[in-house]
């Protein structure tokens, strides 16, 4: 089996989360809104348990848990639904340009219908400036949509900062914690969460599932909803549940709350023992605050090296994901990394590191022999590295764009 | 995407990876690309004044398995051409000849104007007049 590091685009599932699942397959089939007879008894009370490990995994209330296919989903209700709710309070939105394209493209889509929304940038390390957060605030503000850590660097936003910025001014918080939820502590009371998306898939549980936590007291928050049908969650979200997957990611949460605090060290030791060694390489750079992080991310630049060429000296070892996407579609590197102030040269030589329940010492071992004499292979390969051996100011060199 | 096994097989074992001496005269360079863009080739020819045929080709290359193979490959294929021949190597040729998809013509595009830009090294360096050369997408 070829070694997956790259757990902040999907995890695997747990087995212990398909045990749980599998009985709503076939056996308990039944659709949880049917409240006649008993298959539909079965499925609701499957829910309302699935509801209650969630809600507990992030201290809120279980009704406060929309279930949705998704976070890309729940990014979108709570925006959209915000933006409609509060249209007679104003039609200002603030976010940041690392946030993930579920945020930021359904905010062009509000602009779209004549919305206004502020892209706050980020400073170099990757974390917004909580003064020019507080400063973008205009009596026209409904919601900050800010991420708690972020998929590509692992930089966690200062978020009980941010809501309390929010709570001062009036104004709702929206927090995508997809990479965060079942890998750090995330207390909604705590941190002044209104609004919170995240998925099963990024915690050890099934694709297909997520959900948005909709705050119910202080404020009490509605959104509107983005599809029509049936009224299922509260009205926010019509479509009949999925029950399997409802189960699966309430045993996820579960799992999580058990054993998220002792694997985050585990995975932070072991991370941090990948980073260093391959630290020790000249021209490697980590990308993002290294202290604010998630701990079982690692974003490193392997400059005068191409990210894609040298992914392929391991990939069929090794599954890691690169910001450099050399297509000719795409010629543009991670918009990311350039968003904390990267040149395109080492947007494009950068690597992410996702690791996860199932990654062992051996594999980080392997991981670190593998990347580092691919990386020493493709600079002896490498112009660049050549030209910067020999001291040749490669920024001075009047390069062809195409 | 999966790669072809001939871009893997360049990849794992470049053909004429190095640097030749750039100061000789009969020695020509081309330096293409641009490290915001991904990818930089750079491919050196040597010609032999007797024969008129490239006696030798290095490059050095910073981009994706495609752009190595493709400069990899326009390295073994230039050895033995005279530099008429070597002027008439078209990035289709390459694209073929590794199965590159759709989105990777652009590595042989590179390659291919590597080639010329050699070529026009060379021709420069020797008081010939540099050629126009059709630019092709990339």
């Amino acid at each position: 089996m070829p070694i997956y590091l790259d757990n902040n685009a999907t995890t695997p599932m747990d087995p212990r989360v398909l045990e749980a699942m599998l009985p709503y397959f076939v056996e308990k089939f039944g659709n949880a809104a049917s409240r006649n007879h008993s298959f539909g008894w079965v499925a609701e009370e499957a829910v309302d348990y699935a509801r209650e490990q969630v809600a507990k995994l992030i201290n809120a209330d279980p009704k406060e848990i929309i279930f949705t296919s998704g976070a890309t989903e729940a990014d979108n209700l709570a925006i959209k639904g915000v933006y409609e709710m509060y249209s007679s309070k104003g039609n200002h939105i603030i976010t940041a340009t690392t946030e993930h394209k579920a945020v930021l493209d359904t905010c062009k889509h509000i602009e779209k219908t004549g919305g206004k929304v502020t892209y706050l940038d980020v400073k170099a390390d990757g974390l917004i400036d909580l003064a020019e957060l507080e400063a973008a605030i205009t009596p026209q503000t409904i919601l900050i949509a800010i991420m708690y850590g972020n998929n590509e660097i692992g930089v966690i936003q200062p978020v009980r900062e941010i809501s309390a910025i929010a709570r001062k001014h009036g104004v709702l918080f929206f927090t995508d914690a997809t990479q965060a939820v079942g890998k750090i502590p995330v207390d909604v009371q705590k941190d002044g969460i209104d609004l919170m998306a995240f998925s099963g898939h990024k915690m050890y549980g099934p694709k297909g599932v997520g959900v948005l936590y909709v705050r119910r007291k202080n404020p009490r928050v509605k959104v509107t909803a983005q599809m029509d049908g049936g009224g299922h969650e509260r009205g926010m979200r019509s479509g009949t549940l999925n029950v399997p997957g409802i189960v699966g990611l309430g045993k996820a949460c579960e799992l999580c709350m058990n054993e998220m605090e002792s694997e985050a060290k585990r995975l932070s030791v072991m991370r941090d023992r990948l980073e260093s060694a391959l630290m020790e390489l000249e021209e490697a750079y980590v990308n993002g605050n290294r202290e604010h992080r998630l701990p079982h991310v690692a974003n490193i630049s392997f400059k005068y090296v191409e990210g894609e060429g040298l992914m392929m000296g391991f990939n069929k070892d090794i599954a890691v994901s690169s910001g450099s996407a050399c297509t000719s579609a795409s010629l543009e590197p991670s918009y990311v990394l350039k968003a904390l102030g990267l040149g395109d040269d080492l947007a494009h030589s950068s690597l992410r590191f996702g690791l996860g329940r199932f990654t062992t010492d051996e594999q980080i071992d392997y991981t670190i022999n593998a990347v580092r004499s691919t990386v020493l292979k493709l600079r002896e390969m490498s112009p660049l590295w050549e030209m910067y051996k020999e001291g040749v100011d490669i920024d001075s060199i009047e390069w062809a764009h195409h | 995407m999966a790669y072809s096994d001939k871009v893997i097989d360049h990849y794992q074992n470049p053909k004429n990876v190095g640097t030749l001496d750039k100061s000789k005269n009969n020695v020509g360079t081309g330096l293409v690309g641009a490290p915001e863009c991904g990818d930089v080739m750079r491919l050196q020819i040597e010609v032999d004044e007797e024969s008129g045929l490239i006696k030798d080709a290095k490059f050095k290359t910073f981009g994706c398995g495609s752009a190595i193979a493709s400069s990899s490959l326009a390295t073994e294929w230039l050895k033995g051409k005279t530099v008429d021949q070597a002027l008439a190597i078209d990035n289709m040729d390459i694209v073929e000849e590794l199965n590159l998809p759709p989105v990777k013509i652009h590595c042989s595009v590179l390659a291919e104007d590597a080639i010329k830009a050699a070529i026009n090294d060379y021709r420069v360096k020797n008081g010939m007049p540099e050629l126009e050369l059709e630019k092709k997408p990339h």
